[in-house]
């Protein structure tokens, strides 16, 4: 073929760049849809309760997974410090994911169950209250909001529409399990949910 | 993985690369030129022309020598759909091997330490080294980085043990980690406000702070009946270690010692938690762990 012709003729250029850059995502992500190892998940996962899932929106919102990683690679160096790298299997209902790109705090992927609750309220109040050296933002206005839980029922639906396995139960219920809860309960609820699922944490 | 997919990213991968060789190959017209030559492309703009030289060598042979380095890398490592690939690498087991490698380094050496008892450990300055490095990692989000504590996490330094300083408590504390439970407004759960604050005066009269006595006086008798704080405190007020119940007569305060801070200990309770390590530490580590706090309040 001759470059003048793929030159001159834009609908043609425009079809051949397509295809050159969708030859990647074909080779390495289609086929990940389809792999039980990425789709099913790890034995023992539960959904999130509703007081977790607003808390995993608490989190969102305030940015966490912006400084904070969920995702422990399998490198000794982090295991040593952060517990059992992370499998696929763990991650089969999260929408969206929030694995993180950059630790400026450390990884948060087995954090649950490592501090207490007080621990966690007295850190998210004022980090240097606990941590003189942290340079995290303080969050004292999840100590006065409450959550109102409008929403809740609507985003477990959408949830089981993804695949998330939530009960009819569980979402009927959804309203008055977070009604009146602080802001600041839900988000250490989710915190200590996190990747408690495998039991051996080494 | 299946078959289809195995096939599927195999063709694609191979297809790529071999699709690539034939656009080299097929673009290569101009590069029968040996020399440099005065043929311009043909286009003209604003009177610019363009020579139609080749493309350097050098440049061209990078091309070409991306490709040999795909396939060889193909070859060795697992890229092709099922296939593992001849060095038989996964990111698994090269984790296992990183693994095994600082376990033969420092295994023996864990094993070695973990042999001998926790008040010679204490004494030793490599094992006390190693020690502050685990409780810098594990233990001083809470404790502290010098591990004094803050209000609600003890300080380790004092001497004053809610659960107890000995070695096996040490050990204990760290392996299933204590709860502790301080309930709201007395046992019984049924101290006004009034009330609550003389218990407060008497319990901060205890570690010799100004109190009015009035308040106190009344507060004693809370204390001991009313209130049954004794329960957990002791009749002396020292405090009960096996329930990890604190001496209230040593000025050593947990949630602080203003009047305002006990008075709301006592109305709302408390329910320190130290969380247990068992699971993410190895006994080993446990093992140093506990002789790095034993040898902070037993200096030599």
């Amino acid at each position: 073929m001759n470059h003048e012709k793929v030159e001159k003729n834009l609908g043609l250029m425009v079809v051949l760049i397509v295809f050159a850059i969708s030859l990647g995502g074909l080779a390495e992500i289609v086929p990940l849809f389809f792999q039980d190892e990425t789709t099913q998940p790890v034995d023992g996962l539960k959904p999130y309760t509703a007081l977790e899932l607003e808390g995993r929106d608490i989190y969102i919102r305030e940015g966490c997974h912006v400084c904070h990683t969920q995702m422990i690679r399998p490198f000794r160096a982090e295991t040593e410090r952060y517990g059992r790298y992370s499998v696929a299997g763990e991650f089969v209902w999260e929408y969206p994911f929030l694995w993180g790109s950059k630790r400026t705090g450390p990884d948060l992927a087995r954090v649950g169950g490592r501090y207490s609750d007080d621990w966690h309220r007295a850190h998210l109040y004022n980090p240097r209250n606990v941590v003189p050296e942290s340079i995290m933002p303080s969050y004292p206005w999840l100590f006065e909001r409450e959550l109102s839980g409008k929403y809740t029922a609507t985003k477990m639906s959408r949830l089981k529409t993804l695949g998330v396995p939530y009960t009819d139960e569980d979402i009927a219920g959804a309203k008055d399990a977070v009604q009146g809860k602080r802001e600041i309960d839900a988000l250490v609820a989710y915190l200590q949910s996190l990747g408690t699922v495998l039991k051996d944490k080494r | 993985m299946s078959t289809f997919w195995s096939m599927w990213i195999s063709v694609i991968a191979l297809g790529s690369i071999f699709g690539l060789c034939w656009l080299l190959h097929a673009t290569r017209k101009s590069q029968t030129n040996t020399t440099e030559t005065t043929e311009t492309t043909g286009h003209s703009y604003d009177g610019i022309q363009e020579y139609d030289n080749p493309l350097p060598r050098w440049w061209l042979y990078l091309f070409w020598g991306t490709i040999v380095f795909a396939l060889i890398y193909l070859v060795l490592y697992p890229g092709l759909g099922k296939f593992q690939g001849l060095l038989g690498w996964s990111s698994a087991n090269q984790y296992e091997r990183e693994v095994e490698v600082a376990n033969s380094t420092y295994g023996p050496l864990y094993a070695e330490l973990a042999a001998k008892p926790i008040e010679e450990l204490a004494t030793d300055p490599k094992a006390i080294k190693m020690g502050q490095r685990l409780f810098a990692t594990e233990c001083s989000v809470c404790h502290g980085s010098a591990a004094t504590g803050s209000l609600g996490f003890p300080d380790l330094t004092d001497d004053d043990w809610l659960y107890g300083g000995d070695p096996d408590t040490l050990k204990t504390t760290i392996t299933v980690g204590r709860r502790a439970m301080m309930p709201a407004r007395g046992m019984m759960g049924n101290l006004t406000d009034a009330e609550i604050t003389q218990v407060a005066a008497f319990t901060r009269s205890l570690s010799g702070l100004s109190v009015d006595p009035a308040a106190a006086e009344a507060g004693k008798e809370i204390f001991y009946g009313k209130g049954s704080c004794t329960t957990c405190h002791g009749q002396d007020a020292k405090g009960i270690q096996a329930m990890g119940a604190p001496n209230l007569t040593d000025n050593v305060w947990l949630y602080g010692n203003s009047q305002q801070q006990v008075e709301f200990t006592i109305r709302n309770g408390r329910s320190g938690e130290m969380p247990a390590f068992g699971e993410t530490l190895s006994p080993e580590k446990i093992h140093l762990l506990a002789a790095y706090v034993y040898s902070l309040s037993n200096k030599q």
